[in-house]
């Protein structure tokens, strides 16, 4: 039951905003929980439109990165240019 | 000096040289032995044999390097450069020279080297630095990865494309730091707790290939105690395949190249990621039909059940039990008729025998008194007028006092 009280409230998240972790986080947590636990149907059914979404959205995550690359300075961060050849 | 008239010996060239080339091809340490000088003169004429003069301040040497020889020469030879030759004394009789016929070359110094390095190693391991039981496991999906080597090498540019194939959802940290050199040691080793503070998943030390010289660096004592006591798992990439310094031994997980280390780093690929987005996909799909599936099964369990219960099938049996009641009704109150009927038919008949009527007609009369209509059956009974009744009619009668 807590895990499905989890996934409710985590669902207000938007899912364009989520970083690709938390989104495969909640994704997997999902279909646990859809396989595992007894919720009600209309739940059972916006849990399995939010899957879809975060699905689709890790998917995009995962066509679009680039590498992010920064150069440690003192202690700083910088952006890394790389060399073109 | 003069020659001795009789104890002189009369040779031709070929004879002296002969003999030359018989006492130095005899001597045991000319035919093997090690020469530490500068090249000069160095050619590499089409038949693959190599020629140079190894010189030092006082002296030169004529060395010649066979082709098969040659061909396993490892050091790129160059003018000037410091070696340690290996060889024996051959004489060139048409030239009546000597020469070193050398078969080994390595860079002055790396014998020297190749010692403290095996000192350092056992010293090393004689304190558990490389116990297997002190490497730590390499995260399987690093999100940071740290990078010490020199920012500009072929090493960096090769782990990065790596990277980037792989998994670029990673984010990486560089840390630049000279790979050789003696700044190359305390820079690296700076390099490394710098990153430690960020704490990364996972940090590859590389550099690309190089001579041993170049690599030394990754057998100071200093940088191989910074891996084994670095925080974060480190992984070693430094060199080609058949290189091994003491970082290799001191790291969680040694990699043949930098590129290698990259794909170490990186055992999740973002092929697999997608293929565990696809299964999470059909998972979701599959549990939710599933669940769609369990519902309306339920429902139509239930709405079967409402059937079952519903008052219509009450109603249809009330009904039905009013007709059996009806029907019951109906025939009980028949078969009461019919008791009845017969009861009164029996009535009837002793009715009928108990009729006056009967008797009459057999003589006998009625006499009931004018006055009240009673019975007279006695004597002290009959007075007044009186009617008698017979079978077929009445007549009056007076009675005399």
């Amino acid at each position: 039951m807590a895990k499905t009280s989890k996934n409710l409230t985590t669902s207000e998240l938007a899912i364009e905003s989520l970083p690709y972790e938390q989104a495969l986080i909640e994704l997997e947590s999902i279909v646990e929980s859809l396989e595992s636990e007894q919720n009600p149907l209309d739940v059972s059914l916006k849990l399995f439109e939010r899957g879809q979404a975060l699905a689709a959205h890790c998917s995009l995550l995962l066509e679009s990165a680039h590498l992010k690359v920064q150069k440690l300075v003192g202690e700083s961060l910088l952006p890394f240019e790389e060399e073109s050849e | 000096m003069q020659p001795s008239l009789f104890s002189s010996v009369h040779l031709t060239v070929s004879q002296l040289t002969f003999h030359i080339r018989k006492q130095l091809e005899n001597d045991p340490t000319l035919q093997d032995v090690w020469v530490e000088g500068e090249i000069s003169n160095l050619s590499r004429p089409a038949s693959g044999h190599i020629y140079f003069t190894l010189k030092d301040k006082t002296a030169s040497l004529r060395c010649v390097m066979w082709k098969q020889d040659a061909a396993r020469l490892r050091t790129v030879l160059q003018e000037g450069m410091a070696i340690e030759a290996h060889g024996r004394i051959t004489v060139y009789e048409p030239q009546g020279t000597y020469q070193l016929a050398v078969n080994l070359i390595q860079p002055k110094g790396e014998g020297a080297l190749y010692q403290e390095f095996l000192r350092l190693k056992a010293t090393l391991e004689a304190e558990g630095l490389f116990d297997m039981d002190r490497k730590r496991p390499i995260a399987e999906q690093p999100r940071v990865i740290g990078i010490v080597t020199s920012q500009t090498g072929a090493a960096l540019r090769d782990m990065l494309n790596t990277l980037r194939r792989r998994l670029p959802l990673v984010q990486v940290i560089l840390a630049p730091s000279p790979v050789q050199g003696v700044e190359a040691p305390p820079a690296l080793v700076n390099a490394i707790q710098s990153l430690n503070h960020l704490s990364p998943d996972v940090i590859l030390l590389a550099r690309g290939g190089g001579s041993i010289e170049d690599l030394w660096a990754f057998n100071d004592e200093r940088l191989v105690r910074a891996v084994a006591d670095s925080a974060v798992p480190i992984i070693c990439g430094v060199g080609h395949e058949t290189d091994f310094t003491l970082c290799d031994f001191a790291a969680d997980l040694r990699a043949p190249t930098p590129t290698a280390a990259a794909e170490l780093a990186t055992q999740t690929t973002v092929d697999d990621l997608q293929d565990l987005l696809a299964s999470y996909f059909s998972r979701l799909s599959s549990a939710t039909l599933y669940l769609v599936a369990e519902q309306r099964a339920f429902v139509s369990a239930l709405r079967a059940r409402l059937k079952f219960g519903s008052p219509e099938r009450r109603i249809q049996s009330q009904s039905q039990r009013l007709d059996e009641l009806a029907r019951r009704a109906s025939s009980a109150l028949q078969h009461r008729i019919q008791l009845q009927s017969n009861h009164i038919g029996g009535i009837s008949k002793r009715l009928l025998s108990l009729n006056p009527q009967g008797i009459l007609s057999r003589g006998y009369a009625i006499i009931t008194r004018k006055e009240d209509g009673a019975v007279v059956s006695t004597l002290s009974q009959a007075h007044g007028g009186m009617k008698v009744r017979v079978s077929d009619g009445e007549f009056e009668v007076r009675s005399e006092p």
